[in-house]
């Protein structure tokens, strides 16, 4: 088992969408929400994934390909 | 030496830790930063201790977190701060001086903070130093390890200029470069820094690191007579600059090294990645990321780590954040070398359009005690000029093919020898 922590920031069209318990139960993940600040027009949730490497990987593809910005929780790392 | 540092706290649920190699608090994820005893510190330090001090960031090594003597030191710090007379005329602006860190080992602001890092990642026994990079940092961390004599692991994207890539290579990392798009170099870099034990200066040594970006603000306050600018203007990326150099004044106010700041902090991005000035333009603390669209690839943080922090420091400060176009930006380093004979990268083509456009809108004003930082030298990024340039007269070598390219223009010393 692994963990992974990482920031999901969702534009508005989505907000309404329950992407995180969809995450947890297609991909039999734990997610555990540690912080977040979500309003009617935007959102952001930072998060831990608990689970088979393979399958947060995969569940984090697929939370990208719904629209959702995926990064790591302490931002960019690459820097100038 | 013992620091004055107790510990690492978390900037959003404020819970401590000790001084290990961590970087967010394992409760809530927020960002840790170090806590100083400021009462045994303002004991030991005083401006006379400071001025008697290595020409370097070291002179400031009591407010700086690390323990060891000697530290990891190639000399980073301690560069010019000019009285800009010509700028500042164009500009309207009587007052105005430059903080050049174009002078630093690897002409970058970037060895200030490496060389805290590298000294802390000693401290903690780490055997290798490592950072993924698209200039800059990957540059000084490159040196600072070849000159601590430890393994450097530096990633690069793969698309990147040679003349990067060159100032990187020349000190032996192992430099990876990483096909793929940005996110995916950011994605693949934060899990080798969760796999790997190594001192990965920007994420496991990240609270340690940003200090060394106080030492900018520590300088300035000092050259200018131990006083803080009326203002000053900053380029922004990950925000983490910008917000250090205020913690740096707000520290010499609290040591009684200075007296209270009362100094405006302006951010200038470029407008192809500008997350935390459209923040500020929109009045929310909320930054949202951007997929970075500049030639001002240093500053290029689309998702940036401090965003909200420096949207604090600008409203409580009284600042102002300013973006500009990507024309501006060569036309800005045109300026500063027009006016003042200093080369900078593209972030400082930055800070000078961003300088100009504040002082236009009356956001600056004529006779405010203005600091603009360079942050790195404009030879890292001679691709961003090299096509704005006048080219060079080709002549024969004779003085009337001389006179002819000239084409009657007015030239001085024309009457001679003596005149």
């Amino acid at each position: 088992m692994s963990k992974q922590r990482v920031k999901f920031t969702f534009p508005q069209e989505l907000i309404t969408i329950p992407i995180i318990y969809e995450l947890g139960k297609q991909f039999s993940l734990i997610t555990n929400i540690r912080r977040a600040d979500v309003t009617e027009d935007r959102g952001w949730v930072v998060l831990e994934l608990d689970g088979e490497m393979e399958e947060i990987e995969r569940g984090l593809d697929w939370v990208a390909a719904k629209g959702v910005r995926v990064d790591p929780v302490q931002g960019d790392i690459v820097e100038g | 030496m013992a620091s004055f540092a107790t510990a690492l706290r978390c900037r959003e649920c404020h819970r401590e830790f000790p001084l290990d190699p961590i970087y967010v608090c394992d409760f809530c994820f927020g960002p840790l930063e170090i806590v100083y005893d400021y009462e045994a510190m303002r004991k030991a330090v005083s401006r006379e201790k400071i001025e008697r001090g290595p020409l370097s960031v070291w002179r400031y090594a009591d407010l700086l977190p690390c323990d060891q003597d000697p530290a990891v030191d190639i000399q980073a710090g301690f560069t010019p701060l000019v009285k800009a007379e010509r700028l500042g005329e164009e500009l309207g602006l009587r007052h105005l001086y430059l903080k050049n860190d174009c002078t630093n080992p690897t002409w970058s602001f970037k060895d200030r903070v490496v060389t805290v890092a590298a000294s802390k990642a000693r401290e903690f026994n780490f055997e290798a130093l490592a950072c993924a990079s698209t200039g800059n940092l990957a540059n000084s961390v490159s040196a600072h390890a070849a000159h601590a004599g430890m393994d450097a692991f530096v990633f690069i994207p793969s698309d990147l200029e040679q003349g990067k890539v060159i100032g990187s290579a020349v000190y032996e990392p192992t430099l990876v470069a990483v096909d793929g798009s940005y996110d995916d170099v950011n994605r693949l870099c934060s899990e080798l820094a969760g796999k790997y034990n190594w001192g990965f200066v920007n994420v496991n040594v990240r609270p340690y690191y940003a200090e060394g970006s106080k030492t900018l603000g520590f300088e300035v306050a000092e050259q200018l007579g131990w006083r803080a600018p009326d203002h000053c203007v900053v380029p922004m990326a990950s925000g983490s600059l910008y917000v250090k150099i205020w913690k740096g004044l707000q520290e010499l106010a609290k040591l009684w090294l200075i007296d209270s700041v009362h100094t405006k902090m302006s951010g200038a991005q470029a407008a192809g990645c500008s997350p935390i000035v459209t923040a500020w333009e929109a009045g929310t603390l909320n930054v949202r990321p951007v997929r970075p669209r500049t030639i001002a690839k240093s500053l290029a943080i689309g998702n940036p780590a401090d965003g909200y922090y420096a949207l604090q420091v600008m409203a409580e400060s009284g600042g102002s954040g300013v973006a500009v176009s990507d024309d501006e930006v060569v036309a800005g380093i045109q300026l500063l070398a027009r006016t003042e004979g200093i080369f900078a990268e593209t972030a400082g083509g930055v800070v000078i359009s961003g300088l100009k456009r504040l002082a236009e809108a009356g956001r600056v004003g004529r006779d405010e005690v203005v600091v603009a930082f360079i942050t790195g030298a404009g030879l890292k990024t001679q691709e961003a000029v090299s096509e704005a340039l006048t080219p060079p007269l080709r002549i024969q070598p004779t003085i009337a093919a001389f006179e002819q390219a000239l084409g009657g223009r007015p030239v001085a010393g024309s009457a001679g020898p003596g005149t």
